[in-house]
């Protein structure tokens, strides 16, 4: 599975992207967010509880219950600010 | 329907004459231009001029959440003919960053379908914008203001 990260959160994490095979016991969006957090300082920066982000599941703006087992690409970013 | 996410500057006369070209229905086009402005920040005690920004965003993604708002106001009003361009990239104060243009056989659905589609682009397509100010570069935060601009929508909702 793919995980990207955009604006502030891809350097506060330190990549733009990356493979990841988290564990069966990950099953949605927040379970990710909780798994990623200990695999480096900037993740746990990026993805604290607390901090304004969104996440994607295949492209798709999703909530932390989202399911994301099968899914291809799961992004995280701050609120949009375009237009 | 037409939704285009590019890095280049549109011609707003040619974009609206490809719009409408052959359909004799539209009575009446709404059109929203958004353009950079220059902004000044306060920080503390300093003042900060920002002359450029740069847009990132979620290629695939954006290009799908746009076609969704694009599909919604079809949904709510009878239009005859839409169109969403927007850039990214870096652009400085004056420069086009977005067009929003709608065709419909009355102005009402026009102006309303027009401002829809701009309260919901700010919020749900994923852009970031990137400021560029003599003290260095500060990504911009999520306003208030536009989320309650794309929240009166969705009381009309139902």
């Amino acid at each position: 599975m793919k995980v990207r990260y955009f604006a502030w959160m891809k350097r506060t994490v330190g990549v733009a992207d990356e493979e990841i095979s988290p564990p069966a016991n990950v099953k949605t969006v927040g379970d990710l967010v909780t798994w990623l957090r200990n695999r480096s300082a900037g993740h746990a920066e990026a993805l604290a509880e607390g901090a304004a982000f969104g996440a994607a599941v295949d492209q798709r703006t999703a909530t932390f219950d989202v399911p994301i087992t099968g899914a291809r690409e799961v992004a995280f970013f701050p609120p949009f600010t375009g237009g | 329907m037409t939704v285009r996410v590019q890095e280049g500057d549109f011609d707003v006369g040619a974009e609206l004459d490809r719009l409408t070209k052959g359909n004799r229905r539209i009575g009446g086009l709404a059109v929203f231009v958004g353009l950079v402005r220059e902004m000044h920040v306060r920080d503390g005690l300093h003042r900060d001029r920002i002359d450029a920004l740069t847009l990132e965003h979620y290629p695939g993604m954006t290009e799908k959440a746009l076609e969704d708002i694009e599909a919604e106001a079809n949904r709510r009003w009878p239009l005859e003919a839409t169109l969403i361009v927007h850039r990214y990239g870096r652009m400085e104060a004056g420069d086009r960053i977005v067009l929003v243009a709608v065709g419909s056989p009355h102005r009402e659905a026009a102006f309303e379908a027009c401002e829809f589609l701009v309260d919901w682009l700010k919020t749900k397509a994923p852009f970031w914008k990137l400021e560029e100010t003599p003290a260095g570069e500060k990504w911009v935060g999520a306003h208030e203001e536009d989320d309650a601009a794309a929240a009166r929508w969705e009381k009309k909702a139902q």
